[in-house]
């Protein structure tokens, strides 16, 4: 099969030649891969919905067909809908911080600065980090006896503070947002740091000698000409705050109470703590469809913004 | 635009320091918790440098036999980035150079990245119930492989996509065949982008934690679910968890420091060339 993609045809005839000849080897290369994802991927998707219309648990193995009972279930489950909106609620007040204090720390690092490429490399590091390091790092920082961040709080206010960071309800969503922001912030500063050293240098130039202010050339010259790497650095940031996991189990568990669980958080407390089997599994479906419907709009706004 | 020197270049110093000294602050309080005696840990107010850097808490970790989850983690990331990038360069070069599956497939092929990891493992779970793949460890490396195939086929696509096809097709002219021009010229060409996106694969497998807190038991326990192990309801082993957490970060800063000019495009999913 290999052998028959060889010829006595000059290169131009090869580069025609190249889609319609040994039809088998490309399929071949591609094959192993795909097998292993729809393996991984849609056959358990699949068996998750057939299980969606069941109504197996752990004290139930019931594999009758029950219908929309889960789906109507979802209706009803205002726990579920809670932890919807506050991941919502997570990803609108967490990505437009990251962005601007993302992009405030890339124009600071724009021009030549000593030790820039210092800089850059140790700012690096909590996007590498696992987030459950993050977590776990943030949990010791923000301990209310033990932990530097009261002290430091203590010191601006001028008397000792006690505040239970990841107890108390009034300071737990401060705390995650903390924590998403310091790991998440460099990962937009490195992208925006990236996209503006290659915005143009002549039109630059060409904004200095027409008089533009510093605020002008940003929004005339800069902004647009990295917006493409803005929308898809949002739409990454997006999805991923969609899904956040790590870093509030390692803080709160989703607790006190409930009050922290984001729906990744959710589906998995009905999946493997509570055992909801099937209720899970619609749960899952849920979220499918709203992302897929998120990231539709996403990108559409994306390309109307090109 | 700015003044490049004078006060203005002090100003701007002073906030790179500020804003790099906040960023790494969290870094540093870990660093140096490893390193504290209990008395230190538990010291009111804080102690923000230990007496003497004692190694203590880390030669608990092996004691305890705490480290075997390092291990785990290197095996179960280590030989799924392996079978990810072969079978994934594989699939990239066919969809580079032969357009397979037209678009359809490479976008098909983003979009399962798309979904939040516990949609995945829901269903991947009951699989693994069915076929007795819980706490094993060819059942995460399988796992994986799976979720970074579609990031290392777009990857690599890119990078393929990048190597001038004059250099393929004299290969071909000499008398070479498809895989021997994928062996022998493409790989070497694209082997920095190989290594990055290794690096990449390498470093979710390692930093995962939905997956194998669902998929593992006791067995294949990996580092990140050690981690929230030492997290107890009244309290905390914080000299295992700073240690532990500092222990698991050196492979990712070893690995990452060596491709860092590709850190940029391997973050940003190709978008941004860096």
């Amino acid at each position: 099969v290999i052998g028959a993609l060889e010829g006595e045809a000059s290169p131009a005839a090869k580069r025609r030649g190249d889609p319609t000849r040994g039809r088998l080897l490309p399929w071949a290369l591609v094959a192993p891969a795909v097998l292993v994802i729809l393996l991984i991927g849609l056959f358990p998707l699949l068996h998750t919905a057939v299980v969606s219309f069941q109504s197996i648990s752990l004290i139930e193995e019931d594999t009758s067909f029950a219908g929309l009972a889960n789906y109507a279930r979802l209706l009803e489950d205002a726990r579920l809908w809670e932890a919807l909106g506050r991941t919502l609620l997570l990803t609108a007040v967490a990505l437009p911080i990251e962005l601007v204090l993302g992009l405030a720390m890339a124009l600071l690092f724009l021009d030549r600065l000593p030790g820039r490429a210092v800089f850059v490399t140790l700012l690096v590091l909590p996007v590498v980090i696992s987030p459950v390091v993050a977590g776990a790092t943030w949990r010791l920082l923000f301990d209310n006896r033990y932990g530097p961040i009261n002290q430091m709080v203590g010191w601006l206010v001028g008397r000792e503070t006690t505040i239970l960071w990841v107890v108390d309800p009034a300071f737990v969503y401060p705390a995650i947002l903390i924590a998403e922001v310091w790991q998440w912030t460099p990962f937009m500063f490195l992208l925006l740091l990236a996209a503006l050293s290659e915005v143009d240098g002549s039109q630059l130039e060409a904004a200095r000698i027409d008089g533009a202010g510093f605020r002008q050339t940003l929004t005339a010259v800069m902004l647009p000409a990295i917006a493409p790497v803005i929308a898809i650095a949002c739409l990454i940031r997006g999805l991923d705050l969609f899904r956040t996991f790590d870093v509030v189990w390692a803080l709160t568990k989703g607790g006190p109470g409930t009050m922290t669980e984001t729906i990744s958080i959710y589906a998995y407390v009905q999946g493997f703590q509570q055992f909801e089997t099937s209720y899970a599994a619609a749960i899952a479906f849920l979220v499918i469809v709203l992302l897929t419907v998120l990231v539709m709009m996403a990108l559409r706004r994306v390309e109307i913004a090109r | 635009m700015k003044p490049d020197r004078g006060l203005g270049l002090v100003l701007r110093l002073i906030a790179a320091v500020t804003v790099t000294g906040i960023f790494l602050f969290p870094v540093y309080w870990l660093f140096v918790m490893s390193f504290k005696t209990p008395d230190e840990i538990f010291a009111y107010p804080p102690v923000w440098w230990p007496e003497s850097l004692q190694l203590a808490n880390y030669a608990v970790l092996f004691r305890d036999g705490d480290v075997v989850t390092i291990g785990n983690s290197l095996l179960v990331a280590g030989a799924s980035t392996l079978a990810a990038m072969l079978l994934g360069t594989m699939a990239a070069y066919s969809i580079a150079r032969f357009k397979t599956g037209g678009d359809h497939l490479p976008l098909w092929l983003i979009s399962n990245r798309m979904l939040p990891s516990i949609v995945i493992v829901f269903p991947v779970f009951l699989l693994y119930v069915a076929l007795g793949w819980v706490d094993t460890h060819h059942g995460l490396i399988v796992l994986y492989t799976a979720f970074s195939l579609p990031y290392v086929i777009w990857m690599m696509r890119g990078y393929i996509q990048e190597i001038p096809r004059e250099l393929e097709e004299a290969a071909l002219v000499d008398g070479a065949s498809r895989l021997q021009v994928l062996v022998r010229v493409v790989l070497p060409v694209a082997r920095t982008g190989l290594l990055a996106t290794a690096v990449f694969t390498f470093v979710f497998a390692w930093n995962d934690f939905i997956f194998a807190l669902v998929l593992t038991r006791s067995a294949v326990t990996t580092f990140p679910v050690q981690v929230t192990h030492y997290f107890g309801g009244q309290s905390n082993f914080w000299a295992k968890i700073a240690a532990m957490s500092v222990l698991g970060s050196l492979p990712i800063l070893l690995v990452v420091g060596a491709i860092q000019r590709y850190l940029v495009r391997g973050i940003s999913l190709g978008a941004v060339k860096g």
